[in-house]
């Protein structure tokens, strides 16, 4: 039995203190490194680590795969996916990709489980350092019809059926249990990554890495990029943060009444 | 400063900077302030293949040689000299094996060893055999199958920690020197205890006992090579480790050369960084140049050992002693340029002090060094 491990990660620049454009509202990524945006590095860790716990189970080819959709030049960080023990990597790449939101960006990546084949655990870091939207593990789950379980700060038990993990509530922890496949995204605190070794980043070196575009994941040019983007960004600005908690408890319809007069009167507060 | 290191070299040197910046740097003063050994840290090192380095691929190594060895104990040296002793002593303790143990021992215990799963520890010194490696007391007497093992080694690396032990003992003491054999023992051998965990100036986070034998049973195959090899197999492998000894010194040097640097650009006395008075200047510069000098050495004895020249023996005490002798100079003026700072245990140069000394004595004494220089030269000149 073929057990699939996909890591989503994403190509990030690297400094925080990235600016942005002030006419076209789009990040200034010239000048700043490329990395793995440093929630996936945890996710990589955690889909070897579940590769690792996997292998006393009989007759299971587990193998973890990462992912990323990018330009060509992400093949960097798919390289350091491997010297970091996945044991493939994937790009997807094709101009059509180009201006993707987070729904353009998971219909690829659904697209790319699917052709993957027989993937039973999907997890990505908790959000990206760059966007922050956390938005593409959940709709991932969604176009796959896999459950969806984010902010996992441990997987307790697994077995080729079924996973039982620790998820991170507002100010508390759930445990819970769940049919295999799955899309999980994963706090920093699930676990300490590796240093790589030498002979994974040999390995990494040499590795040949497959790229596929709209035509390999067999989806319409028209349902990707910002053509089949559901959102378009009209304006970045840097934004003070005011967090209140405000507790609502009434019966549920009050509640929702509520919740939706706090949403749209929340601007002119 | 590009060192025309090869891809892989590049490699090793990224794993272990990361090591040392990630693993060791954070703890390496409480290693050394509470005597703690590093097991987590060279479990680390052992996930990151490093000690894969010394074995040949066919035994899971990576095939690579001392060079490589001593890049990688450099660069772990900058961190802390306790954890590179460590993981270079667990490199001595499997050289006897891998020199001149038989497919079946090497088949046996090289996998694990590379791994890191495994560490070993190399067991010659006595208490009245020190530099006078000659004169060791341990017995070992063949009765059927098995050899049995008295006697007690003193200040062993990794001694208690290790799994697997080179140990020298004579199995027969009528031919003096050439009476000596290599064993290999396992730590749960029935009869092989530890004494207590010795108390030292410095390399505080490595473990350092006294490996006690009282009719230890040692199955007759653990023999390494014949009778009587005992003692070259231990030269081999000390002309062998050696640069990765002076590897160590270069590494403990660099690392307070720039503690020092980055500092006398920071004090300022008399209204100027103190890098800017001469007197400083000049340190740094000597500092410097000594510390480059004793890589070159090092590097280049490491290639004459990966390429098997008649030179290598020389070549390496050369290394070891040299570059020794400099680390303990430049950490010294480390101290000096920090100067009361420098003494306080706030900062990491009187660690890199202490810990440098280490690299004059052990592994021959550096007047032991002097004489296989010395010999090699009247012997074979040049």
């Amino acid at each position: 039995m073929k057990f699939k491990i996909m890591v989503c990660i994403k190509q990030v620049p690297s400094s925080t203190e990235i600016k942005i454009d002030p006419v076209t509202n789009t990040l200034m990524r010239e000048g700043a490194e490329n990395i793995i945006n440093p929630f996936d590095v945890y996710a990589i860790e955690e889909g070897v680590r579940i590769r690792e716990r996997l292998a006393d189970i009989p007759e299971l080819e587990t193998e973890t795969v990462a992912v990323t959709m990018g330009p060509p030049q992400s093949e960097k960080i798919l390289r350091e996916a491997i010297s970091l023990g996945a044991d493939k990597a994937v790009l997807l790449s094709d101009r059509s990709f180009a201006g993707s939101d987070t729904l353009a960006t998971s219909r690829v990546l659904s697209a790319a489980a699917k052709k993957i084949s027989d993937v039973k655990i999907i997890i990505c870091g908790k959000q990206s350092m760059d966007g922050d939207t956390g938005q593409v593990g959940p709709e991932v789950a969604q176009l796959l019809g896999f459950p969806f379980i984010g902010y996992v700060s441990e997987v307790r038990s697994l077995d080729n059926k079924k996973i039982l993990l620790k998820q991170l509530k507002e100010k508390k922890y759930d445990i819970i249990e769940a049919q295999l496949p799955v899309v999980i995204s994963v706090l920093k605190e699930i676990n300490n990554p590796r240093i790589p070794g030498l002979k994974n980043m040999m390995k990494a070196k040499n590795a040949s890495i497959e790229t596929w575009g709209i035509k390999e994941l067999m989806i319409d040019a028209s349902k990707v990029g910002l053509d089949g983007s559901a959102t378009r960004v009209v304006k970045i600005f840097k934004h003070e943060i005011n967090s209140n908690t405000k507790m609502i408890s009434s019966d549920l319809k009050a509640q929702i009444d509520e919740i939706y007069k706090e949403i749209f009167t929340y601007d002119k507060n | 400063m590009s060192y025309f290191y090869t891809e892989e070299q590049e490699m090793i040197i990224d794993i272990c900077n990361r090591i040392v910046r990630e693993k060791i740097n954070p703890v390496r003063s409480q290693l050394d302030e509470d005597e703690i050994f590093p097991t987590e840290i060279l479990s680390e090192i052992g996930r990151s293949d490093l000690f894969r380095l010394f074995i040949p691929e066919k035994w899971d190594g990576m095939g690579t040689g001392i060079l490589e060895v001593c890049i990688a104990t450099e660069i772990l040296s900058k961190g802390c000299l306790g954890v590179a002793t460590s993981y270079a002593a667990s490199g001595l303790g499997f050289l006897p094996i891998l020199i001149s143990g038989s497919d079946e021992q090497k088949d046996r215990y090289l996998p694990s060893l590379a791994s890191g799963g495994k560490i070993a520890a190399f067991g010659l010194t006595e208490a009245d055999a020190g530099s006078d490696a000659g004169s060791i007391k341990t017995k070992a007497k063949l009765e059927g199958s098995n050899y049995i093992l008295n006697g007690t080694k003193q200040w062993i690396t990794n001694g208690g920690e290790a799994d697997i032990y080179s140990v020298f003992a004579v199995t027969d003491e009528s031919k003096g020197i050439r009476g000596a054999s290599a064993f290999i023992v396992e730590k749960d051998f029935e009869g092989f205890s530890f004494g207590k965990k010795e108390k030292k100036l410095g390399i505080r986070a490595s473990a350092t006992r006294e490996l006690v034998f009282e009719n230890c049973i040692v199955p007759k195959e653990n023999l390494i090579g014949k009778e009587g090899m005992g003692f070259i197999i231990a030269m081999k492998t000390l002309d062998k480790s050696r640069p990765a000894v002076g590897a160590q010194a270069v590494g403990v040097a660099q690392a307070a050369l720039e503690e020092a640097l980055c500092y006398s650009k920071i004090r300022k006395q008399f209204g100027q960084a103190i890098s800017s008075f001469q007197a400083i200047q000049h340190m740094l510069a000597e500092m410097a140049t000594n510390t480059e000098a004793a890589r070159q050495l090092v590097y280049h004895a490491a290639k004459a050992v990966d390429s098997e020249l008649k030179e290598s023996s020389r070549l390496s005490a050369m290394a070891k002693f040299f570059a020794s002798d400099v680390a303990m100079k430049v950490t010294t003026d480390a101290v000096q340029i920090l100067g009361g700072y420098g003494y306080m245990r706030d900062y990491p140069v009187e660690k890199m002090m202490r810990d440098a000394k280490i690299t004059q004595i052990y592994e021959g004494t550096n007047q032991i060094q002097k004489n296989v220089i010395a010999l090699d030269l009247i012997k074979n000149g040049f």
